[in-house]
C-alpha cells in the first residue's frame, strides 16, 4: 500500500500522510485541466465546431491560461452578502467532493483511506456540497443564487434516495461496503463485473444481469442528479438564474466551483464504476501478470481505472449536449414517479433472488 | 400502468437516439473557418476598402459630388501653361494638379456610389476589409501623390500666373476704364 510505502520512505507516518492527501489534489487538477478541456471540445465538435484552437495544439492549453487568467481577477464580495458564509461556502463545496476522494479505490495500491464504509462515507461527505451550495445561495444575498441553492439542495436530496437504493442492491449482492473489497470481488474479467451478476455463482448470476443493469441506468441518471450537470442543471440554469448559486462569485472562488463540479463528476462516476464496472480491475487480466513484473498491476488498475471513469465523464459530457434541461416539476417527477419505485422493486427483486 | 412503461420507454429510446446524433456528429467535419488563417473567398463585386489611382484622377471632382455622406474631399489647383501632366490610362488630358484628395473611410458607407461617374475609372473598391486603427483620424486615407512642397510650389505657380494675368487685364482695362471712372464724380 502506498502509505507505507511512503512512511518507509520519508521515516514519517505525518508526512506520509500528508502527501498521500495531496495525491489526490494532484489529480484533481490535472484532471480538471484535461476534463475541461475535452467539455470544451466534446461541446464543439457535437456542434460542427472546433473549440478552442489557439492555445497550443488544438487549444489543449486553454484550461491553463484559463486558469491563469481567472487567478488575476478581482474579487468581489456584494456589499449586502454575508461575507464569512459567502467566503466558506466554495471551500466547503470544493472540500465536499475533494473528501469523497479519500475513500475512492484508485488501485489496490492506492486508496487513501480504506474505510470499511467507504460507500456510506461517500455518500456521507458528498451532503456536505448542498450545505455549501445552500449557504453560498443565502450568503450571497440576491434571488437567482438563492432559488438555484434552493432547487440544488431539493434536487440533490431527492435523488439521494434511487442512489441509495441502488447502493443497497450492490450491498446485498456483495456483502461488503468497503470499495476496495467490492472492486477485488469483481477481479479476473469483465464476466465478475457486477453488472454482469458478479460472481455470484449458477443461474442467479443470470437472473441478477438485467437487474444489474436496470440499477446501474438509476444509478447513473441519479448520480448525473446529485452532480448538477446538464439535464439536471436547474441549480445553475444559466438561461433562468443567471448562474444559480453561484451568480456572485468571481476569481477564484468561482474557479473552486468549478473545479468541485468536475471533481464531482469524477466522484459519482468513479462510484458508478467501483459499483458496477470491476473498479479497478481490467476487463482482460493484467499485462504485469502476463510477464510476471508485480509492480506493473497496480498502474494498470489506475489506468484502468481512470479509464474508466473518464469514459463516465465523457458519458456526462455527451448527455449534457444532448439533452435540454428538465423543468423543476419533470425533475421532481422522474425522481419521485420514475427512479424511486423502479429502484425499490429492483431492491426487492435482488434481495428476493439473494434469499433463494 | 401501461401508460408508465410507455413513458419510460419513450423517455430512453428517446435519449438514445439524441445521443446516437450527437455522437455523429463528433465526426462531422466542423464548419468552422479558421479565420486569421484561413479567409473565405470573397464574393465578385464585394465593397470594401476604395482606391484611388491618383495617375488617371482628373481631379473632376464629380465623386466627392456624388458622395451621400460627403466623404471625399477634393481641391485641385490649374495647371500653368506649359506644365504637361500627362494623360489618364483612357487618353484624358489633365488639366488640373489634384492637392487634396482625402477619402474619410469612417464615414464611407460602402454604397459605391462614387465608383460609377468617374471618367477615368480611376477611384475603385478593393478587396481589403482588415484595416481597422486605433485612432479614427488614420482611417482617413489621403492618396495625394504630390509632396507638400510640390503642392505648394503648384499653388504659387497658379498664384503668380493669376497675378500675372490680372496685371495684364489691368493693363489692357486702365484706358478704358479711366474715363467711365470719372463719370460718376458728374452726378
Ligand atoms: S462609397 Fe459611397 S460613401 Fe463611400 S466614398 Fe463612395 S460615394 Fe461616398
Ligand atoms: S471622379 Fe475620378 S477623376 Fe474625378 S476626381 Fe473622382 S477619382 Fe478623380
Amino acid at each position: 500500500m502506498i502509505f507505507e510505502f511512503f512512511a518507509d520512505l520519508l521515516g514519517s507516518q505525518i508526512l506520509s500522510a500528508i502527501i498521500i492527501a495531496a495525491l489526490p489534489l494532484v489529480f484533481i487538477i490535472l484532471y480538471v485541466l484535461l476534463a475541461n478541456w475535452l467539455e470544451r471540445k466534446v461541446s464543439a465538435h457535437m456542434q460542427d465546431r472546433l473549440g478552442p484552437m489557439r492555445v497550443g495544439w488544438h487549444g489543449w492549453l486553454q484550461p491553463i491560461a484559463d486558469m491563469i487568467k481567472i487567478l488575476q481577477k478581482e474579487d468581489i464580495v456584494a456589499k449586502d452578502a454575508d461575507r464569512k458564509l459567502f467566503s466558506a461556502a466554495p471551500v466547503l463545496v470544493f472540500v465536499g467532493c475533494y473528501a469523497a476522494f479519500a475513500a475512492i479505490p484508485f488501485s489496490s495500491a492506492f486508496v487513501g483511506a480504506d474505510l470499511e464504509l467507504g460507500l456510506l462515507y461517500i455518500l456521507a461527505v458528498s451532503s456536505i456540497v448542498v450545505a455549501g451550495i445552500l449557504m453560498a445561495g443565502w450568503a450571497s444575498n440576491n434571488k437567482y443564487a438563492l432559488i438555484g441553492a434552493v432547487r440544488s439542495a431539493a434536487q440533490i436530496i431527492s435523488y439521494e434516495i434511487p442512489t441509495v437504493f441502488i447502493i443497497l442492491c450492490i450491498i446485498i449482492v456483495s456483502g461488503t461496503l468497503n470499495l476496495t473489497t467490492l472492486s477485488e470481488q469483481q477481479s479476473g474479467t469483465f464476466l465478475n463485473w457486477y453488472i454482469l451478476g458478479g460472481d455470484v455463482e449458477g443461474w442467479k448470476k443470470f437472473a441478477l444481469i438485467p437487474f444489474m443493469f436496470i440499477g446501474f441506468i438509476v444509478m447513473y441518471i441519479s448520480s448525473v442528479a446529485e452532480s448538477n450537470r446538464t439535464p439536471f442543471d436547474l441549480p445553475e440554469a444559466e438561461s433562468e438564474l443567471v448562474a444559480g448559486y453561484h451568480t456572485e462569485y468571481s476569481g477564484m472562488k468561482f474557479a473552486m466551483y468549478l473545479f468541485a463540479e468536475y471533481a464531482n463528476m469524477f466522484v459519482v462516476s468513479a462510484l458508478v464504476v467501483a459499483m458496477f464496472l470491476g473498479g479497478y480491475q481490467s476487463p482482460f487480466g493484467y499485462v504485469g501478470d502476463l510477464i510476471n513484473v508485480p509492480w506493473l498491476i497496480p498502474i494498470e488498475q489506475f489506468f484502468w481505472f481512470t479509464v474508466k471513469g473518464l469514459f463516465f465523464v465523457f458519458v456526462q459530457m455527451w448527455l449534457r449536449w444532448t439533452l435540454p434541461r428538465l423543468r423543476v416539476d419533470q425533475l421532481m417527477a422522474l425522481c419521485w414517479k420514475y427512479l424511486i419505485p423502479i429502484a425499490f422493486v429492483n431492491l426487492l427483486i435482488i434481495s428476493f433472488l439473494m434469499i433463494l | 400502468m401501461q401508460e408508465y412503461f410507455r413513458n419510460i420507454w419513450q423517455g430512453l429510446s428517446t435519449v438514445l437516439t439524441g445521443m446516437k446524433i450527437t455522437f455523429k456528429h463528433l465526426f462531422v467535419p466542423a464548419v468552422t473557418i479558421q479565420y486569421p488563417d484561413v479567409k473565405v473567398p470573397l464574393p465578385e463585386r464585394v465593397r470594401n476598402r476604395l482606391y484611388v489611382n491618383m495617375d488617371d484622377c482628373i481631379g473632376c471632382d464629380q465623386c466627392a459630388r456624388v458622395c451621400p455622406v460627403n466623404c471625399i474631399t477634393i481641391e485641385t489647383v490649374k495647371s500653368v501653361p506649359g506644365e504637361d501632366l500627362g494623360k489618364t490610362s483612357n487618353g484624358k488630358k489633365k488639366a488640373l494638379w489634384v492637392t487634396q484628395f482625402e477619402i474619410d473611410i469612417a464615414k464611407c458607407c460602402y454604397c459605391q456610389l462614387c465608383v460609377f461617374p468617374c471618367p477615368t475609372e480611376c477611384i475603385y473598391m478593393t478587396d481589403v476589409y482588415e484595416f481597422s486603427e486605433l485612432e479614427r483620424e488614420n482611417l482617413n486615407f489621403n492618396f495625394v501623390t504630390l509632396s507638400k512642397e510640390e503642392i505648394l510650389q503648384k499653388k504659387e505657380n497658379y498664384a503668380k500666373l493669376e497675378a500675372e494675368k490680372a496685371a495684364q487685364k489691368a493693363a489692357a482695362a486702365k484706358p478704358a476704364v479711366a474715363n467711365p471712372e470719372q463719370k460718376p464724380t458728374d452726378n
